[in-house]
C-alpha cells in the first residue's frame, strides 16, 4: 500500500506489475541520462567566454543526433510492447468476479456458482479502529484466491468510475451499459488497497477497494459463510 | 426462473465462462448479452420442439457467470412485460 513520502511505485504484487516496474526503471534511466547530458551541455554553453560565428559543416553530428534517438526510441518501445501483449495474452481465469460502481461505494457479485454479492463502503474516519487506514479501509473486502487467475468484470450503475489497485497494475473504468474485462493475477497473499480513479461526484475520493487475497481452502470457507 | 435451469446447487464442475474467441477483446458486454440472447432462444427451441432444455444450461451458466444481477434483473422484467428489445 502507499506510504508517506513515496517516491515510486508500491511493491508489485502480480508479474505484469513486476514486469511495469522494471519497464519504468529502464524507460526512466533513459530519460535521465538524455536530461543531465542535456543540462551539463547547457552549463558548458553558458560559462565559456569562447565565440564562433562562422558557419559550419555539421553532416557528422547531425547523422549521430538522428541516429541515435531513433535506436533509443526504439529500445524504449520494444519492451513497452513486450508487454502489451503480454498483458493481451489469453489465458484460462479460473473464478469470475463482477464489480460495479455506484455513487459512492463498489458492490461486488461472485456468481460462478451461487448468488453472492454485497457492497463495499469506506469506513468513515471517525469509526477507524486503532493501526487501520484513513479514507482506505472498507466494511467488506473483497476476498480472493491467490496465485489463481481471475477474470474481473467491471462496470457501473450510475456514472463513470475506475477501479484500480496499484500493486497489481490494475486500472479499469466502470462505464455504465459497458461491461469491462481485466485479468488479476496475484503471486502472494495479503491486503491490497486502491481508489475510484475516475471523478463522480462529491464522495469520489471516498471510495476505496481492499483486495483481501488468501489461499483458496480459506476463500472456499469465507463464500460458503457469505451466502 | 423459465426452463429448466441448472437447480441449485449445481451438478457438475463448472468453473467460469471459457474464454470465448467472438469476443476477445477488453469489452465483454456483447458477451454477456449474446450468451443471455441464446438461453433464452435456445430454451424456446427446445420447448418448441418438445426436447430436454439440459444443452440450454451452458448458456445458463455463462450469462449468470458474466452479466451484472441488475443487467439480469432488468432484462427478465423487460421480458416479462413484452418490452424487451432483443429477438428471442
Amino acid at each position: 500500500m502507499a506510504y508517506p513520502m513515496q517516491l515510486g511505485f508500491q511493491d508489485a504484487t502480480s508479474p505484469i506489475m513486476e514486469e511495469l516496474l522494471h519497464f519504468h526503471d529502464h524507460t526512466l534511466m533513459i530519460v535521465f541520462l538524455i536530461s543531465s547530458l542535456v543540462l551539463y551541455i547547457i552549463s558548458l554553453m553558458l560559462t565559456t567566454k569562447l565565440t564562433h560565428t562562422s558557419t559550419m559543416n555539421a553532416q557528422e553530428v547531425e547523422t549521430i543526433w538522428t541516429i541515435l534517438p531513433a535506436i533509443i526510441l526504439i529500445l524504449i518501445a520494444l519492451p513497452s510492447l513486450r508487454i502489451l501483449y503480454m498483458m493481451d495474452e489469453i489465458n484460462n481465469p479460473s473464478l469470475t468476479v463482477k464489480t460495479m460502481g455506484h455513487q459512492w461505494y463498489w458492490s461486488y457479485e461472485y456468481t460462478d456458482y451461487e448468488d453472492l454479492s454485497f457492497d463495499s463502503y469506506m469506513i468513515p474516519t471517525s469509526e477507524l479502529k486503532p493501526g487501520e487506514l484513513r479514507l482506505l479501509e472498507v466494511d467488506n473486502r473483497v476476498v480472493l484466491p491467490m496465485e489463481m487467475t481471475i477474470r474481473m468484470l467491471v462496470s457501473s450503475e450510475d456514472v463513470l468510475h475506475s477501479w484500480a489497485v496499484p500493486s497489481l497494475g490494475l486500472k479499469t473504468d466502470a462505464i455504465p451499459g459497458r461491461l469491462n474485462q481485466t485479468t488479476l493475477m496475484s503471486s502472494r497473499p495479503g491486503l491490497y488497497y486502491g481508489q475510484c480513479s475516475e471523478i463522480c461526484g462529491s464522495n469520489h475520493s471516498f471510495m476505496p477497494i481492499v483486495l483481501e487475497l488468501v489461499p483458496l481452502k480459506y476463500f472456499e470457507k469465507w463464500s460458503a459463510s457469505m451466502l | 426462473m423459465l426452463g429448466a435451469e441448472c437447480p441449485k446447487p449445481c451438478k457438475g464442475k463448472w468453473p467460469t465462462p471459457p474464454f470465448d474467441p467472438r469476443f476477445p477483446n477488453q469489452n465483454q458486454t456483447r458477451n454477456c448479452y449474446q450468451n443471455f440472447l441464446d438461453y433464452h432462444r435456445c430454451i424456446k427451441t427446445m420447448n418448441r420442439r418438445g426436447k430436454s432444455t439440459q444443452p440450454c444450461e451452458y448458456y445458463f451458466r455463462v450469462y449468470h457467470s458474466l452479466c451484472p444481477i441488475s443487467w439480469v434483473q432488468r432484462w427478465k422484467e423487460q421480458i416479462k412485460d413484452g418490452t424487451f428489445a432483443g429477438k428471442i
